[in-house]
């Protein structure tokens, strides 16, 4: 056990310069999904409570497939499915971007918390209390300085605890990237745990790392929520 | 015909995620009572393990649950058989995932259970001890009816995620529905390109199916749960 | 012959001892008012009556049958025998504040659910007893069938009064029967409650109620801070008020 963990301690946290694995890699992979993700889910949450069809169905679909379907399915078929028709092989550009294994996870983990949080955003939008925007509209507000000063930054947060959520679930996610052969935590357990035999060595070193990382986000999001949603806490009785 | 003859094999797989994914809810519906019982539970005996529970399992991802569950187990019945000299008996990947994915999501269930349990007026509770119902009979008659009505969503939920989580039990080689997409994959890989991306799509398009199926059953449970309850006016 | 004896109970939280020592005696027919401002213990005492509150000391009859008790571990009393309990619970039954009744099942199953499954009468003859009550309590049958939350609150807490009947109690409890329901809704519950005094039963009604308690009830019990300030007959506590506590506490109602 000892020898696992002298032997495969550095590819666990970083790797090596020119080739850094294992935590470093995850969370990478956690923040540029949810930073691609967050940044589609705004336009799409907006476009998703527009009360005019042909806006709001289209994200409707979008949602409703990404979330009905299991990630492992999505990634698959970007990094397997994408690659093998003819349109993507043909095209110079497409064919160099899905040959990359990085890039498809990433877009899968992207196109995936995005609909999720679309959802998410949608549903906090939603919630804004009607005399909220009345008032706005009553002082003159625009639609978009409507969204920008009041809509929004109430429903994110009011968003914040679901939003969360998904931060954790995300996390997650990234677990599935070891079976696009990308070098996450995951995979340097795989490999570990091939090379010693010793499976729950290797497994349960990625689980600590992993529940360390869940932790601290908690952590974090906790802190978020005192300062940020203080305005919904309950007033002490004596 | 475009499935290349791979019908049945997927049709089988589908059968064995739906037998995975109901299997492995029953588990964790059960252990999401147990759980739940055990949190709300004054006793320091029965509330702090069942902590440790839905904190480490929600805390580790799924697939890293799976994997160290299924291989630790399998590498501990092999040094077992092989102290015995016997031979290597192997874990059926079935079994394996019912009882990993159940005791992975009942965790989520105990959370589930605990909040609607918590959310269930106390008046209720009281009136019953009060007539002189038994502890028993105002778990069964009061408790768990109105517990379920708000317990329905997250239970909905879950099961949503166990479904798309069977997915991932393909990994440790059980023949649902993905593994039988990628077995019509390879197996047609000589006749050319494309292939992948359609195989692959008819394994979502079938779990969206799946998925549409369960949502139109939730709905109808929320209406027979929500008896008496006045729907509020949008 | 006094069908409810309570002796000394003391109830106290924490540091905060909120019953310090209360007492009451009911003979059967008679209509106790208890009678104070908030905090005063009211509700406690009531709760300790049929034990949906732990005691730390006291004696409770029923019939002449004591509840037996024991200490636990934290000072209150607990209850020694489960089954017992259960069958005192039976023969006391407690109308709510906020009703309780349970809001997944209909009127008739709220009134017929206790008889059936604590008193194990066969479903006919439950629901037999429950429209009769459900009558006395001005309730026509077209509410059998419909759901606590499409009803007013006094219908509900008339629904509760008629599911207390038909458990045919020896002693009935009211914990502030009116204080949740609208004004003009008070009245229906109060003059239910007073054909059931005309009737001869024994009730121990906490309540805001003046009116209730000088017309109806045939023993009024002041409480201030847990202790009994001043009891008697209506016509004595309410004219006479010897207590300045109570003299304070009319003087504030009428304001």
């Amino acid at each position: 056990m000892i020898d696992l963990i002298q032997q495969y301690w550095q590819q666990y946290l970083w790797g090596t310069a020119g080739r850094p694995t294992g935590l470093v890699v995850t969370l990478w992979l956690t923040a540029a999904s949810l930073a691609l993700g967050f940044i589609l889910a705004l336009p799409f949450a907006i476009l998703r409570v527009s009360k005019t069809r042909w806006l709001s169905v289209p994200v409707r679909v979008y949602t409703y497939v990404f979330r009905g379907t299991p990630l492992y399915v999505q990634l698959l078929l970007i990094y397997t499915g994408m690659y093998s028709l003819d349109a993507v092989r043909g095209t110079p550009v497409l064919n160099a971007f899905f040959r990359d294994a990085m890039n498809c996870t990433v877009l899968a983990f992207m196109l995936n918390t995005a609909a999720y949080t679309t959802e998410i955003f949608a549903g906090a939008i939603k919630a804004t209390t009607f005399g909220e925007i009345e008032a706005g509209r009553a002082c003159g507000m625009s639609n978009y300085t409507l969204y920008r000063r009041i809509i929004l930054p109430s429903a994110l947060r009011r968003a914040l605890p679901a939003y969360s959520n998904e931060v954790i679930l995300m996390l997650h996610a990234t677990t599935l990237a070891a079976t696009a052969t990308v070098p996450d935590i995951l995979k340097v357990a795989r490999n570990a745990s091939s090379d010693y035999y010793l499976p729950f060595v290797a497994y349960g070193i990625a689980a600590i790392l992993y529940l360390c990382i869940s932790f601290t986000l908690i952590w974090l999001f906790r802190k978020a929520e005192n300062r940020w949603l203080a305005y919904l806490r309950p007033v002490s009785t004596r | 015909m475009f499935l290349e003859g791979y019908g049945p094999q997927l049709w089988d797989g589908t059968l064995e995620t739906i037998q995975l994914a109901l299997l492995s809810l029953a588990l964790a519906f059960v252990l999401g009572l147990i759980g739940a019982a055990a949190k709300l539970s004054r006793n320091p005996w029965f509330s702090v393990p069942a902590n440790v529970y839905t904190t480490l399992i929600r805390g580790v991802p799924d697939l890293v649950l799976m994997l160290l569950l299924f291989y630790s187990f399998q590498d501990l019945l092999n040094r077992i058989t092989d102290a015995f000299n016997q031979p290597q008996f192997d874990i059926d990947p079935f079994i394996a995932g019912v009882c990993v994915l159940g005791f992975i999501y009942g965790a989520y269930f105990t959370e589930t259970f605990r909040g609607a349990v918590l959310a269930v007026p106390a008046g209720q509770l009281e009136a019953g001890a009060a007539y002189g119902l038994t502890g028993h009979q105002i778990f069964r008659r009061i408790l768990f009816p109105q517990m379920m009505r708000f317990a329905l969503p997250g239970i909905s939920n879950n099961w949503q995620v166990i479904l798309k989580a069977t997915a991932l039990v393909s990994i440790i080689g059980l023949h649902e529905v993905v593994k039988a997409a990628q077995d019509a994959i390879t197996g047609t890989s000589s006749k050319g390109a494309s292939h992948a991306f359609i195989f692959l799509s008819v394994a979502g398009l079938i779990y969206l199916a799946l998925t549409s199926l369960s949502n139109l059953v939730f709905l109808l449970l929320e209406r027979r749960y929500s008896l008496g309850v006045r729907q509020s006016e949008l | 012959m006094d069908k409810l004896i309570v002796e000394g109970l003391r109830k106290r939280y924490g540091n905060n001892e909120v019953l310090k020592g209360v007492s009451l005696r009911a003979k059967a027919g008679s209509v106790i008012s208890i009678i104070g401002s908030s905090g005063s213990g009211k509700s406690t005492f009531l709760r300790c009556v049929n034990l949906l509150e732990q005691p730390n000391a006291g004696r409770i009859l029923l019939n002449g049958e004591e509840i037996r008790m024991v200490p636990d571990k934290n000072g209150n009393l607990k209850v020694a025998d489960s089954r017992q309990l259960r069958r005192m619970r039976v023969k006391l039954s407690m109308v709510f504040q906020h009703f309780n009744l349970w809001l997944h099942l209909t009127a008739l199953e709220n009134v017929i659910e206790a008889p059936i499954h604590a008193l194990r009468l066969s479903r006919a003859e439950a629901i037999a007893r429950a429209r009769e009550n459900l009558a006395k309590v001005g309730l026509n049958r077209a509410i059998e069938p419909m759901y606590p939350s499409h009803l007013s609150g006094g219908q509900q807490q008339r629904v509760a009064i008629a599911r207390a009947l038909t458990m045919e109690p020896e002693v009935m409890l009211f914990d502030e029967p009116t204080s949740a329901l609208d004004p003009e809704l008070v009245g229906e519950v109060l003059r239910v409650m007073q054909r059931l005094a005309g009737e001869g039963r024994t009730m121990v009604v906490v309540t805001h109620e003046m009116s209730f308690a000088r017309n109806v009830s045939n023993h009024v019990i002041f409480l201030d801070n847990g202790t009994v300030e001043e009891e008697g007959p209506p016509d004595q506590v309410f004219q006479v008020q010897r207590s300045d506590r109570l003299k304070q506490f009319l003087a504030a109602l009428i304001e």
